[in-house]
């Protein structure tokens, strides 16, 4: 064999005698040794390093570029906030805006934004593993790995571990949170705020308790099937029930419902004009229903409001009966209802009814045909309204609100994914898991109870990132680095006047120390702003003051005492403390001052650009008409208003001019002569 | 020996059917016509949130050389960093149209996306399409451009708000007018946002608005209108120059 001895020559020589075999040893050492600086001098992000030195050597600024890089390991350290960053080692340029042309990782500067590298470092935001030096450990968003970078999309989920308010720039955050509020997401999974508020929902789902007077039960079990068919924006989900399961829901919620009016009977419904169609759709629109309620138009598209619900099929839904006691006073039906109590005659009501029960829809119910309910269906019905846990959004005779109904969220965004079980195809990220079980709830397992929402992909990516929000270290982060809410107002409005404000469900629109809605203005100073004389006039009768408004102040029918009533109150309750009325006493304006108040207004201001006084010449479609103004507003009120609009009505287009004292005074003037001005000639045509 | 080298033979043709296997495409549409010409049809220069799909469809449609729609021809889309594209390809349908949703990618800028097509003698045609992905700082310039600035400076009205652009004697221009905004510095636009159009000599339609908006919303909203221009803003200076 020859193998052999061409080792045994190979032994001889190397190790032969004893200065060969340290020759050789030193050799091997030399080697062993050299591997250790070898290993250190191909680090991956050492090579990054020289490719970074490299990029700015042909740079017009090189100099002061080099002068500010540091070459070796980089680290953000900040022991309260639990971070160890070394991203800095790669991403050499973070902070260099010159490098702005540059297009390849990891050299591109940071984009701006509000907050400091050095204070908050990389991960609280972009997640990944900050301690990691090579590119797979610190990023990797493969199979399973627990800390991967958060996806650019849902970026501001990490915003919202801090920020409980509603930062302007974060709208797919607040979108989201907004989401979970109003798809009634949190009426079954409980989600804490890191201060340990509970979100509460805000889609105020309609009690069931007497329901068998507002519907039929065909109606009930053909929604249940399908809620999207009645209405395209119904934001109940599907809970893709079975023929069987909707038929018994449908029967026990006709058996469980009890009659709203105990000691009298429902007033009979107006006979109505089937003729009069015409007239009741546009009282439909002269009681601009429309601010709240869409109705599908004949080209398919929604218009109106989403406040209340959508009308397009509302005919194959309500009974008349109930229809016209719910126009009369909803409260009677439903004391927690958002929809005002119009003050409508029997004329009015009648002709809503011709028109409501014209939108109907014969498809809709056409195959559902139901024979009566038999004991065992409506027990049956009992069983599958607990298990769906139908009664945490509906008030239901009978059966409770269910706890603890779905998984707790509060730390969704920190959820292990060792936890998680995956559904086949979605790939092994928290964020995909996420969107996946919001997409396609049963795809995890059909005995799941989770229903099926109709969301656009916008809506899912926002939903997602308000989940994303929802992390561990949210919660353990030092109370000092929460950016709080403004506080829930519970404000209510007292006396006489606060039974009206009540009844006409103010708060659904306007805003009033803090609560309800933002349909319409805040209405915290009114007082401080209107003349009284106009309030009474606009309660009676409210016209539109902004042209180009779509969504309007409905006409309420309030009589001459109501009217006075709520104008007493505001006007003594709802005076701003930052100015009094007397400062400025228009009396002793004189006609020179509204000249020059004139030219100012349509010269230095050009007020005209937003505003109309002189409808035949201004155009302006922004702000609110103005040609009446001086009968509306108050001087001192439009005074200040001049000089910071901003902190009387806090978001109000209007634009800070801070005025000085002179011009403020005229263009006053100029606006308080404003009274009877003539009406637009094209009216008078 | 001879076995060693067989072993040797054996795995080298195990690892060429392998890597065929993974070579061979899954089954591609196959193009039942050709046309010649790629040309928009709608959804050229979007912005959205990065990483974000754009609202609207891209669409783009197949022609012949007469300029006729082709339907059944083969269109791919294709764009680097991080574009996504649902379908990345298929068949123009009977109008000879092709609509894909895009998503962008996860750095905030410009980016180019191409869709193709290829005639009958295997020839490329293509159409390159830019849409723009917004930063945060883009995002908020939005949010402050929504409220502020959009219903004089956007001469379209949306059925949430009316346009008051027709409304003014000057005509505010259009964010995406870069014609005429990138001959304007930052410091240019700063000072006629805060000190409103009277105070330079331009339009006193323009209200100053820098008691109402702060620093950061100021800066986000020219952020924003770099973002838009078209053509598209190349900051002026000199430290892109070589030495």
């Amino acid at each position: 064999m020859s193998l052999p001895k061409r080792v045994r020559s190979a032994w001889r020589y190397l190790f032969g005698d004893s200065a060969s075999a340290f020759g050789t040893l030193s050799a091997v050492l030399l080697i062993v040794l050299a591997i250790v600086p070898a290993k250190d001098y191909f680090r991956e992000w050492l090579g990054y390093q020289k490719q970074y030195l490299r990029l700015i050597h042909g740079r017009g600024d090189a100099t002061s570029l080099s002068r500010r890089f540091q070459g070796g390991l980089q680290q953000i350290w900040m022991p309260e906030l639990g971070v160890v960053d070394r991203c800095t080692t790669c991403h050499t340029a973070l902070k260099e805006a010159s490098l702005a042309d540059v297009k390849t990782q990891p050299f591109r500067p940071h984009p701006a934004i509000p907050h400091k590298l050095t204070e908050f470092g990389c991960v609280i935001c972009h997640r990944g593993q900050g301690a990691a030096t090579t590119v797979e450990e610190a990023h990797s968003s493969t199979k399973s790995w627990e800390e991967p970078i958060l996806p650019a999309r849902f970026l501001e989920a990490s915003c919202g571990q801090c920020h409980l308010d509603r930062p302007m720039g974060t709208p797919r955050l607040n979108q989201g949170r907004d989401a979970l509020a109003q798809y009634g997401c949190v009426h079954c999974h409980t989600i804490k705020s890191p201060d340990g508020v509970v979100m509460n929902g805000t889609d105020a789902p309609p009690p069931l308790q007497h329901i068998a007077d507002k519907t039929t039960r065909e109606w009930i079990a053909a929604w249940l099937k399908n809620p999207q068919a009645y209405a395209g924006s119904a934001t109940m989900p599907n809970f893709q029930l079975a023929d069987d399961e909707t038929r018994d829901i449908s029967a026990f919620l006709i058996a469980q419902s009890a009659p709203y009016r105990t000691n009298t009977a429902p007033e009979p419904a107006p006979s109505q004009d089937a003729t009069a169609v015409q007239e009741g759709t546009s009282l439909y629109g002269e009681a601009f229903c429309s601010s709240c309620h869409a109705v599908q138009n004949a080209a398919g598209m929604l218009v109106g409001g989403n406040l209340g619900p959508e009308l397009t099929r509302a005919g194959s839904k309500v009974k008349i009966d109930w229809l016209a006691d719910w126009l009369r006073d909803p409260k009677t039906y439903d004391p927690d209802t958002r929809m005002p109590h119009y003050r409508l005659g029997a004329k009015e009501v009648g002709l809503l009814i011709g028109f409501l029960s014209s939108k109907s829809d014969s498809d809709f119910l056409g195959t559902t045909q139901l024979a009566p309910a038999t004991p065992a269906q409506i027990e049956h019905g009992k069983t599958l309204v607990i298990e769906r846990g139908c009664a945490n959004c509906h008030a239901i005779n009978g059966v409770k609100k269910p706890e603890n109904f779905a998984p707790e969220l509060t730390l969704v965004g920190s959820r292990p994914l060792e936890k998680i079980l995956f559904a086949p195809g979605v790939p092994h990220t928290l964020a995909d898991y996420i969107g996946a079980k919001i997409r396609q709830p049963r795809s995890f397992g059909n005995a799941l109870k989770m229903p099926q929402y109709t969301l656009a992909s916008q809506q899912i990516d926002a939903l997602e990132t308000a989940l994303l929000a929802q992390t561990q270290l949210a919660q353990t982060l030092p109370a000092a680095l929460h950016i709080p809410r403004s506080a829930a107002s519970n404000y209510r409005p007292a006396g006489k006047a606060g039974q009206l404000i009540d009844d006409m469900r103010c708060f659904s629109c306007h805003k009033i120390d803090g609560r309800g809605g933002d349909m319409a203005p805040e209405l915290t100073w009114e007082g401080s702003s209107v003349q009284r004389a106009w309030l009474v006039g606009f309660l009676k009768n409210p016209n539109t003051l902004r042209p180009s408004l779509i969504r309007r102040m409905p006409k309420f029918g309030v009589t001459d005492a109501e009217a006075n009533t709520l104008a007493d109150y505001i006007m003594t309750v709802y005076q701003t403390p930052a100015f009094d009325q007397e400062t400025l006493d228009s009396s002793r304006f004189t006609s020179a001052d509204a000249e020059h108040g004139k030219e100012l207004f349509y010269g230095k201001y050009a007020c005209q650009s937003c505003h109309i006084v002189d409808p035949n010449k201004d155009k302006g479609y922004i702000g609110p008409t103005l040609t009446q103004v001086g009968a509306r507003l108050t001087a001192s009120w439009i005074f200040h208003w001049l000089k910071n609009a901003q902190s009387l009505r806090p978001g109000t287009l209007e634009p800070v001019w801070n005025m000085n004292d002179e011009d403020a005074r005229a263009v006053t003037a100029f606006l308080v002569a404003q009274k009877n001005a003539p009406r637009k000639e094209v009216a008078q045509k | 020996m001879t076995r060693a080298w067989l072993g040797w033979i054996v795995l080298a043709l195990g690892m060429t059917c392998a890597c065929a296997r993974r070579a061979a495409a899954p089954a591609e549409a196959q193009p039942k016509a050709f046309g010649s010409a790629v040309v928009l049809v709608s959804g050229d220069k979007q912005a959205a949130g990065v990483g974000s799909a754009l609202d609207q469809p891209v669409v783009v449609q197949v022609n012949d050389d007469k300029g006729t729609a082709v339907a059944g021809a083969l269109v791919g889309f294709a764009g680097a960093g991080g574009v996504t594209f649902d379908p990345d390809h298929g068949l123009t349908g009977s109008d000879g149209q092709f609509s894909t949703n895009v998503s962008l990618g996860g750095i905030h800028g410009r980016y180019q996306i191409v869709a193709a097509t290829r005639d009958a003698s295997g020839k490329t045609a293509e159409i390159r399409i830019d849409e723009i992905a917004l930063g945060y700082q883009e995002t908020l310039g939005k949010q402050v451009s929504d409220i502020h600035c959009v219903r004089c400076h956007d001469s379209e009205s949306t059925p949430q708000r009316v346009s008051n652009h027709d409304n003014l004697t000057a005509q505010a221009h259009a964010f995406t007018n870069g014609a005429t905004l990138n001959a304007m510095s930052d410091a240019d636009l700063a000072a006629i946002i805060s000190h409103g159009g009277a105070a330079l000599g331009k339009s006193a339609e323009m209200p100053p608005y820098g008691n109402t908006l702060t620093k950061p919303e100021m800066d986000a909203l020219i952020g924003l209108l770099r973002a838009l221009s078209d053509p598209p803003y190349r900051p002026q200076g000199t430290f892109n120059a070589g030495k």
